[in-house]
């Protein structure tokens, strides 16, 4: 539908992704205590695209499912129903396929912690180095004549690592001399190395002080205006998220309950969860802005209340909201799954 | 202005090591008067949880109390025995912590837990200590006390949890309590909730507060003072308003302008390059120097203390009498 109003189409498409887990207890308990089996519908039902060069945000409380649509995208979790298209390939298709390590060159992953996801035994050089000897990047006649690492590796090492910020003498250290910060930007170097085109970013700040985190946000937004990139950035912090995105994605207890264009969420939020969000952030300016109490916490995802899953935490809900889930809609230019915005009652 | 409730003085907190000695806190100084409510704020490492500790008598050996002195009500308390302190932590100054999971007893019920801690600091029998147990629960606003109060911790949610941990913290009436990153462990939309709990709670009871917390944020909405803290010492402090709004610190005027706004659109973040120093290798001079835009000669070499700056008072050299005396 993109194309047809002359834009190139999007590089990610997603439609009706879900993902359920099976919590369920043993077979031994379930059979003595006769317990059923469980099931956790982590995402449900989320269709959304991403538009190359763009930012689209995900936020949402914990336990929203948000980690869960960024490692279903990269490929860490298949499906339960569902595709996700990237620049026009089905994933879960070509990810079992011989092209792979193609698709997988084309799109990386920034991880939270950036203590857990670097190799405290490797040096940097062989963590930013490594995607690119995986994906035979450097040339290879030179790869076998020296014995650890080629010149053609340490160059594009180097090269990476001032792209990040960082200098290429820190190729030679170990992972636990750097900061948080530092670690964070090795991490992003890593994805870089494949020369990527999407990068799933989950929650690449949530770890770092705030003057490390600006730090960060700036080499992202650099890179991607040099780079063309396109983020999927999952975030629970709604300023970073006004930073970063173009797009952004209001997630609640697995499934989309708002989808439009940052400026039009932030001025105008619709959904009552999206209102309820945005009123929970404390106000630094104080600049006495009216803020309706929050009520009520997220529910056990085991158990998800009927029909719209936040009546129960909703002012607007009505008999319903309590018995017909709401699907998202194109409302005033805006996707909103919500009674009471369809109807107008708000 | 009446009398402060907890005086500070040049604290100073050491760590003894094999190799030297770490001076995790240096020169510390500051006041909480009756029911105020002060922030602390700064970067990890920066010294404000440890300022807690300090205070609340539970610095983690080796690390202890090397000069200066911490007064309560005008008694010191830094060099109590712990016997002592014992009888004041709780009953006189009580403590918040962040992860509501490990600041709970899992084998108890949350009732035994209160009761224990109300029987442990005021004479009152068992039926009255359950009775004030259950008034608490209500007060943090836990739907079904009565029925709540006999389940372990495990049966309640993150929000629910530090609900308890602030009914506990409250159980004998101190009149400080010091909470150390209350919120960071809670989802946002919990996270308000318990900041205006605890904001009306300690009015209630008449509780002075010291905030713990990396998110200016929730400094913002909740203290009256706020202390900027960088690594080991106070930077700037003064009151919230003026602090936020016109900075004098170099490091504040970074660390606001780092935080991402909600009513303003920047294409790029203030950043503050490098990291605040490690306790091995503190800068000479100002320890902001190497990282400050408007450092010259005087910053590398002589240290700042707290001096009087606009509204606030703030240790940098850019407000000294000579300073302003050349502008």
């Amino acid at each position: 539908m993109s194309a047809a109003r002359g834009v190139s189409p999007p590089l990610v498409d997603v439609v009706d992704l879900s993902k359920t887990f099976d919590v369920s207890p043993p077979w031994l308990n379930r059979v003595i205590e006769r317990k059923p089996r469980q099931f956790v519908h982590a995402v449900d039902g989320v269709s959304f695209t991403i538009e190359r060069g763009k930012t689209l945000a995900l936020v949402g409380e914990s336990g929203c499912g948000k980690s869960t649509v960024a490692r279903l995208l990269v490929g860490l979790y298949a499906p339960t129903r569902g595709k996700v298209r990237f620049d026009g390939t089905e994933t879960t298709e070509a990810l079992r396929s011989g092209a792979a390590r193609a698709l997988r060159r084309r799109m990386q992953m920034i991880f939270q912690d950036p203590y857990a996801s670097l190799n405290p035994r490797w040096k940097v050089a062989d963590i930013v180095g490594e995607p690119l000897k995986e994906h035979g990047l450097i040339s290879p006649d030179r790869t076998k004549t020296s014995g650890a690492r080629s010149a053609d590796l340490k160059a594009h090492v180097a090269e990476l690592l001032r792209s990040v910020g960082l200098a290429p003498a820190d190729a030679e250290k170990f992972p636990h001399q750097f900061s948080g910060g530092q670690r964070q930007r090795i991490s992003i170097a890593r994805a870089l190395a494949t020369q990527p085109e999407f990068l799933v970013c989950d929650e690449p700040t949530s770890a770092l002080d705030v003057s490390v985190q600006a730090q960060v946000l700036n080499i992202m937004k650099d890179l991607q205006r040099k780079k063309g990139l396109t983020y999927l950035f999952i975030s629970h912090n709604l300023a970073v998220v006004r930073h970063v995105s173009d797009q952004v994605g209001v997630m609640y207890l697995g499934r989309l309950v708002e989808l439009s264009d940052k400026a039009e969420l932030f001025a105008r939020p619709r959904h009552p969860y999206t209102r309820m969000l945005l009123d929970a952030i404390p106000d630094i300016h104080m600049s006495g802005r009216a803020r309706t109490p929050v009520q009520g916490e997220v529910p056990n995802p085991l158990n998800p209340p009927s029909g719209c899953t936040f009546h129960p935490r909703c002012p607007h809900a009505n008999a319903r909201c309590k018995e017909e889930r709401p699907a998202l809609l194109q409302i005033k230019g805006v996707q909103i799954a919500c009674h009471a915005v369809e109807e107008g009652r708000i | 202005m009446t009398a402060a409730l907890l005086e500070v003085r040049n604290l100073r907190v050491e760590f003894p090591t094999r190799h030297a000695t770490l001076v995790a806190l240096d020169d510390v100084s500051f006041e909480i008067a009756p029911g105020e409510i002060l922030g602390v704020v700064g970067e990890s490492g920066a010294g404000k949880s440890l300022t807690g500790a300090a205070i609340i008598g539970l610095l983690d050996p080796p690390g202890r109390v090397a000069s200066g002195e911490i007064r309560f009500d005008g008694k010191r308390i830094d060099n109590l025995p712990y016997e002592a302190m014992r009888k004041i932590r709780g009953r006189h100054i009580g403590a918040i912590f962040q992860d509501p999971l490990t600041s709970l007893n899992p084998l108890y019920t949350v009732g035994r837990q209160l009761v224990e801690t109300i029987q442990t600091h005021l004479n009152v029998s068992a039926d009255e200590a359950r009775r004030r147990a259950i008034k608490l629960l209500q007060e943090t606003g836990i739907p079904a006390a009565e029925q709540r109060i006999d389940q372990y911790p495990h049966q309640f949610s993150g929000g629910m949890r530090q609900r308890v941990v602030i009914a506990l913290a409250l159980a004998a009436e101190p009149k400080l309590i010091v909470a150390d990153e209350p919120t960071t462990a809670l989802d946002v939309s919990i996270q308000a909730q318990i900041i205006s709990l605890l904001k009306r709670l300690c009015k209630d009871h008449g509780a002075a507060v010291m905030l713990v917390t990396h998110d200016m944020g929730v400094i913002a909405e909740t203290c009256d003072r706020v202390a900027v803290m960088y690594a080991g010492r106070i930077a700037e402090i003064g009151p919230v308003h003026d602090v936020i709004h016109s900075p004098a610190h170099p490091y504040t005027v970074g660390l606001m302008g780092s935080i991402p706004a909600m009513d303003e659109d920047r294409e790029r973040l203030l950043q503050i390059d490098g990291a605040m120093p490690r306790l091995t290798a503190i800068p000479s001079g100002c320890a902001f120097h190497p990282r400050c835009p408007k450092a010259f000669a005087r910053c590398h070499v002589e240290r700042p203390n707290l001096m009087p700056a606009q509204a606030t008072q703030a240790a940098c050299w850019l407000h000294s009498v000579d300073m302003k005396a050349a502008a």
